[in-house]
């Protein structure tokens, strides 16, 4: 967790020094949105990684104090973890879905609708609704796993 | 040897026998409805290849038209959508896709030892939006007016309504809108992948480096698509809806009456798109470094000189080159000159610290040059002599000279040329073997190389040439009269020869798919994970793992006489360097093992 952390904020940070740097150099309002904007994107997810990490290591996490027991880092951050800690449940992982396909359809017929006309949105409507329905009735009945 | 068994494999579904003989779908219905990344890479492989061929067959019907002076071959109109959907194809539907949705999406659960992608579902939608993008892309030829006809960039206001009627560039915005969120699920799929699933003891740093660059990728696509998906909405309601936000026409004056307050600004979009568009074109270009990255030492027979550099420098590229659009936009005249200048030149650092690492990988080591690493090799030379132009075009004394010329155009084929075909075909037939589980006749595909590799400089130096003197890019036609023949006929006659290169790949395929030769589970000897499994790799992809202890856990299980690295330790006593490949036992794998970092 440490170093996926380090790795987002450090886009955070660089990225805000340099639209720092550009912001008060080019006197243009875009760049320096859009360069704030990647801070933030670095900076936000970093943070929850780092919330995680303090977590795990039972570290203080700024001002809300030590936010979990020491449980030490995931298998997957130790150099000499063997193969067996990494027992148990990974995750639910689907098999095969039909959803996913006839979602993407329906996005495709909105996105066509803009195109060729309103009446195309109403199949397309039709089939996220259908999709995202299906696609939530297969994950709480647990698909195929 | 008891604990290469995972047991955390069977916690995907460990009380469930048939698991490893998995019941799902088969045939058609398989492709349609399957979450497993696998099949969803192959897909999208097979996809973006296709574009290829599609875009392909585009430039070689501009080359031609464009191999004498005063050509009639094409209408300006025809040439115009020619080119725009070239480039489109290219860079959304081909250079991208073939990368993050068909190699990483494939490749990297594997190398870092997952059952699957994240979100497999989501990796499922990913594609079904990029196919129907595609589809909605090509969708305006079919048109009464055909294909959109300004250019990969779409820059208003040449973009807006009344100078690009018509369906065809609408569909061209909504494809963008399609496969932009295609991508940034991708994306998000890549780094959730990477930061929660991978296997134990594969620490950060000890992802081979393909993965490493497809999560810098990933973090880019993050940052980048989402721009160009807002980008090209907002031109959609500039074109429909009636908003000003780079239109000019038809203003309220607002305030003073010659301050035009609810007025848009066109240079926002060329803002707005090369935000997305140069961070694009390293992640057009990561992934193919980091294939390249996994080439090199196997076909070395040596461990990657410079692990650790090697990612730094990934990282120093992605962050310097999402600090650099305006460097396309010099000769605006409302751009920070310096700022942009210096991130730009700052690029060749750390692009240069990764030639010298591959260099170095390739020093004393064994060579073994099969198809693979020789398209490596290529991509060595074409990414050097693009990445050469392209320092001297981040100067912008240079770049105002040579803008909007063939010099421009000659430097950007060079660099995604260099990465996209040479390094991605390198990819290809490196990874075809785990893919299918069937080799590539390699005869051929050195035939497909060198008729690449030729016919690559012959089409792109001559345009340097005649773009220094002075033949603008985009043009449909030229007078015979400035001297431009010869080098545009050059470019043409080169331009075919990689074609009839790429007809040999079909050959190749065909013969593969008529005639299989089984690959094995590793026929290069290879060092990642990948080449652990069997080929093609079983659901969820492994039956058991071996102890990862450094960035080459295969080479390490299946050279235990020669492991290369302990997480940055050298290992004393290295072996006599026996190879089984190396009948001799006097190959050098052994001794040439040095801690790279």
């Amino acid at each position: 967790m440490r170093d996926e952390s380090v790795f987002l904020i450090g886009v955070g940070v660089f990225f805000g020094i340099v639209g720092l740097i550009y912001w008060l150099t080019a006197y243009e309002d875009a760049g320096g949105v859009l360069l704030l904007g990647t801070c933030f994107l670095g900076l936000v997810p970093g943070l929850y990684y780092y919330y995680w990490y303090c977590r795990f290591h039972g570290r203080k996490f700024f001002f809300f104090g030590q936010v979990g027991k020491a449980v030490g880092p995931r298998p997957e951050d130790r150099p000499d973890a063997t193969l067996a800690e990494g027992a148990g449940v990974v995750s639910a992982f689907p098999d095969s879905s039909i959803w996913p396909l006839v979602l993407g359809s329906g996005a495709f017929l909105l996105v066509l609708a803009l195109v060729f006309g309103y009446w195309l949105a109403f199949p397309g409507i039709g089939l996220i609704i259908t999709a995202l329905v299906g696609v939530t009735a297969e994950s709480r009945r647990g698909g195929h796993v | 040897m008891t604990d290469l068994v995972r047991p955390a494999l069977a916690g995907v579904d460990l009380h469930a026998p048939e698991h490893e003989e998995h019941h799902g779908p088969t045939g058609l219905l398989k492709w349609f409805t399957s979450t497993d990344h696998k099949v969803i890479g192959m897909s999208y492989t097979i996809t973006s290849v296709v574009m290829f061929y599609l875009a392909g067959i585009m430039a070689l019907l501009i080359r031609t038209q464009l191999a004498s002076p005063n050509s009639s071959l094409l209408s300006f109109s025809q040439f115009n959508a020619l080119f725009t959907m070239h480039g489109s194809l290219m860079l959304y539907l081909f250079a991208g896709p073939f990368a993050f949705g068909g190699l990483a999406n494939f490749i990297v659960p594997i190398q870092v030892g997952a059952p699957d992608m994240a979100f497999p579902r989501l990796n499922a939608l990913s594609y079904w939006l990029y196919l129907t993008g595609s589809i909605t892309m090509l969708l305006g030829f079919f048109t009464s007016s055909g294909a959109a006809e300004f250019g990969w960039v779409a820059y208003a206001p040449l973009s807006n309504a009344a100078n690009s009627p018509g369906a065809g560039p609408d569909l061209w915005i909504v494809s963008l809108l399609l496969t932009g969120f295609s991508a940034i699920f991708t994306g998000v799929n890549l780094v959730g992948t990477i930061f929660y699933l991978r296997a134990p003891g594969m620490t950060m740093f000890r992802m081979p480096v393909f993965t490493w660059n497809m999560l810098v990728t990933g973090i880019l696509i993050l940052i980048a698509f989402p721009v160009l998906t807002a980008a090209v909405v907002m031109l959609f309601a500039d074109r429909h809806f009636g908003t000003h936000i780079y239109e000019t026409t038809g203003c309220h004056m607002v305030g003073h009456p010659n301050v035009p307050a609810a007025c848009g600004v066109p240079v926002l979009y060329q803002h707005l798109f090369w935000f997305f568009g140069h961070p694009e074109v390293y992640i057009l270009a990561l992934p193919y470094f980091g294939i390249v990255t996994e080439i090199i030492p196997v076909f070395s027979r040596k461990p990657l000189f410079g692990y650790k550099g090697m990612v730094f420098a990934t990282m120093a590229i992605a962050a310097l080159s999402t600090g650099v659009w305006a460097h396309h936009m010099f000769t605006t005249g409302v751009v920070l000159l310096p700022f942009f200048s210096l991130l730009s030149l700052l690029i060749a650092v750390p692009t240069g610290i990764k030639f010298f690492n591959w260099i170095g990988t390739m020093w004393r080591g064994q060579l073994s040059l099969k198809t693979p690493m020789l398209f490596s090799l290529g991509f060595l030379f074409a990414f050097l002599m693009g990445g050469v132009t392209g320092v001297m075009l981040a100067s912008p004394p240079i770049d105002f000279f040579t803008h909007d010329t063939y010099f421009v155009v000659a430097h950007f084929h060079q660099v995604l040329f260099g990465t996209a075909v040479f390094a991605g075909f390198a990819g290809f037939y490196y990874w075809f073997p785990k893919m299918w589980g069937r080799m590539l006749n390699d005869g051929l595909g050195k035939w497909h190389f060198w008729l690449t590799f030729i016919g690559f400089w012959l089409t792109f130096m001559p345009q340097y040439g005649v773009g220094l003197k002075g033949m603008p890019r985009r043009v449909a036609s030229y007078p015979a009269d400035l001297g431009w023949q010869i080098y545009n006929q050059l470019s043409t006659i080169g331009a075919f020869i990689i074609g009839l290169g790429f007809l040999l790949l079909l050959i190749n395929l065909l013969i593969s798919w008529r005639n299989p030769v089984p690959a094995g589970d590793n026929p290069w000897d290879g060092h990642t994970l990948e080449w652990f499994t069997s080929s093609p790799p079983p659901h969820h992809n492994f039956t058991h793992l071996p102890p990862i202890r450094s960035e080459r856990p295969t080479w390490d299980y299946n050279h235990p006489e020669a492991p290369a690295l302990h997480h940055g330790v050298p290992v004393v006593g290295n072996g006599n360097g026996h190879h089984p490949r190396d009948p001799g036992g006097n190959g050098s794998s052994g001794k040439e093992e040095k801690v790279p970092t």
